[in-house]
């Protein structure tokens, strides 16, 4: 399938990381976590690391498998740090637990807001967000898209048209 | 309670435990950015954790900002805050 922007002009860049659409505003956020210092922390304040950054789904989810723990920990966290630059919300009182990693049946990841981290974000008007994570050998990265619908702008296009691959 | 020398002492032996930056910690001015001098956000967590041990206190959800652990001067008027 090929890719086709329906509207280059539509596209205005306004910095390096951030492109805004009539209507809307798009953010991305990334951050990478070195895998061994997360089991450094786990090891030096134990519980109190795990409870203040984690919910307790998102702990089970990572002790269901020894081998993993700490690399789906790390992922975790750094999607929460994604999250907080694509949301800007670095300088809120926002509590890492509220940007919740919930994992779905297919094993795709999403993340899921809760209490001031989600009334902050709604409160900017409709948006979606999208995440995406990985992981190998001592690093784990995690990256969120942020795309928010400006309230009161009308419905647009979609920003690509999907058409079959020439024959 | 800790008089203001005690205090930075204190923060500033944090800093050195687990702040990872990329400079002395002794050298470092009160007000200097302390993610600026090497402190990452994983980083700046272990920090939170080792100041509520040392100092017997929890950061409540309001000083979970950035900014309040930005330099070891406004680490010190949040634990200043946190055991008045």
């Amino acid at each position: 399938m090929r890719v086709i922007p329906s509207s280059a002009k539509a596209l205005k860049t306004q910095s390096a990381h951030r492109v805004t659409v009539t209507g809307e505003a798009l953010r991305t956020g990334i951050d990478i976590v070195q895998v061994s210092r997360v089991a450094e922390s786990i090891q030096c304040f134990g519980a109190r690391f795990l409870n203040r950054l984690f919910t307790s789904a998102e702990i089970a989810y990572a002790q269901s498998s020894a081998a993993q723990c700490n690399d789906r920990l790390a992922a975790r966290f750094a999607a929460k740090e994604a999250a907080l630059k694509a949301l800007d919300l670095c300088h809120e009182a926002v509590n890492w637990r509220e940007l919740e990693v919930c994992r779905d049946a297919d094993g795709s990841c999403r993340l899921q807001l809760h209490g001031r981290a989600a009334a902050l974000v709604a409160a900017r008007g409709a948006s979606q967000l999208s995440l995406s994570m990985s992981h190998e050998a001592d690093y784990a990265t995690a990256v969120v898209v942020w795309l928010r619908k400006d309230a009161g702008s009308p419905a647009l296009p979609p920003l690509f048209a999907i058409t079959p691959s020439p024959p | 309670m800790n008089s203001e020398p005690d205090l930075e002492r204190q923060i500033r032996d944090v800093l050195k435990a687990h702040a990872r930056l990329n400079s002395d910690v002794e050298g470092l001015a009160a007000t200097a950015d302390l993610y600026q001098s090497g402190m990452t956000s994983h980083a700046s967590v272990n920090v939170m954790l080792a100041l509520e041990g040392a100092f017997d206190v929890e950061f409540p959800d309001h000083m979970l900002k950035r900014n309040v652990f930005n330099s070891i001067q406004s680490i010190r008027q949040a634990v200043a805050e946190l055991t008045a």
